[in-house]
């Protein structure tokens, strides 16, 4: 149970800084994909700019994790191309009509709009449904 | 301090502590940021009727994330309700027009009341914007193997080739939504 609340509390930062920085609103993202605004693209690239330099001082120091274990990052299989461009494909067009994705999905439903309730069901069922299809698509 | 807390964050300070959580999760455990894992271990643990995908011990790997993911909820209370920010979103003068051409009216809150409420259930937008588009993101981002977090920012800093193709996808998909889909459905 203790293991828990560092993930309780990571998750309560990540949340607060979804909020905070706008990216959970369906404005930002049509703002986004319209190009009206530089802010997003601003967001998304300091995010991967300060976790691309995290993630090289960790590796380049064999950082442990707080229990003690040595961090490992497992490779993503760069041979799946279909997987990749059309599931990539297929979450864009979702992504674009709820302008949500996963992460402000749930930080919604926090911040008080029960009606996010509607796209999160929608996303599980997406889910079960790619499970059940899952060996009859290209990967 | 209060007023900080409140105010929406400049793009240069929300998207540096977004990446931070990436580190954040790898030191405390050794675990790799991704949300959408999460609604695949809702399904194991929910509804994995007799699919391989879905027969997993949900509890050992997922425990964690389902647990960071009720912390995202609590931060989105925090944020959204106890210090939510009373201004309307200061969008750009450009997404306002293209926005106002689509006939949005009320730029109030996260999402726009026109189209996100439970009345609209009973039109196709409705359908089409809340339930289809929460399928297509759960369908989607299980097929590609992960979402914003786990491709567009865990994926791209770790320099994965996959992560490009599903990002260089998602803004595919993307597009083609808010161009050719939305003015049909709006």
């Amino acid at each position: 149970m203790k293991n828990y609340i560092k993930y309780l509390l990571a998750g309560i930062f990540f949340g607060f800084v979804l909020i905070k920085s706008e990216v959970v609103s369906w404005f930002r993202i049509q703002e986004m994909f319209r190009f009206d605004a530089f802010r997003m693209y601003g967001i998304i690239g300091m995010a991967i700019i300060v976790a691309m330099i995290s993630i090289q001082i960790i590796k380049k120091f064999n950082l442990k994790d707080s229990e003690g274990r040595a961090i490992t990052i497992p490779p993503k299989d760069p041979s799946q191309v279909a997987r990749y461009l059309i599931g990539g494909t297929i979450f864009g067009f979702g992504w674009a009509l709820t302008g949500a994705c996963p992460g402000p999905l749930f930080t919604l439903a926090g911040a008080g709009y029960g009606i996010i309730i509607v796209p999160i069901a929608g996303a599980i069922l997406g889910t079960w449904v790619y499970g059940l299809l899952r060996s009859k698509l290209p990967h | 301090m209060i007023e900080f807390l409140k105010e929406p964050w400049p793009w240069y300070v929300a998207g540096p502590l977004i990446g931070l959580t990436v580190p954040m999760l790898l030191l405390i455990g050794g675990k790799l940021f991704g949300v959408s894992s999460n609604l695949r271990h809702t399904c194991a643990a929910c509804f994995p009727a007799d699919i391989d995908f879905f027969h997993y011990d949900w509890k050992k790997y997922g425990g964690w994330n389902l647990v960071f993911i009720a912390g995202a909820v609590i931060g989105g209370f925090l944020g959204g309700q106890l210090l939510q920010d009373p201004a309307p979103i200061h969008l750009s003068h450009q997404a306002v027009a293209d926005l106002k051409a689509m006939g949005i009216t009320d730029f109030s809150g996260m999402m726009p009341h026109e189209i996100f409420n439970w009345q609209n259930l009973e039109h196709l937008q409705g359908w089409v914007v809340m339930v289809l588009g929460g399928f297509l993101v759960g369908f989607g981002s299980r097929y590609a193997g992960g979402c914003t977090s786990g491709h567009a920012i865990s994926g791209l800093a770790d320099l994965q080739w996959a992560s490009l193709l599903a990002v260089i996808g998602f803004f595919v998909g993307g597009l083609f939504v808010t161009y050719l889909i939305y003015p049909l459905i709006v």
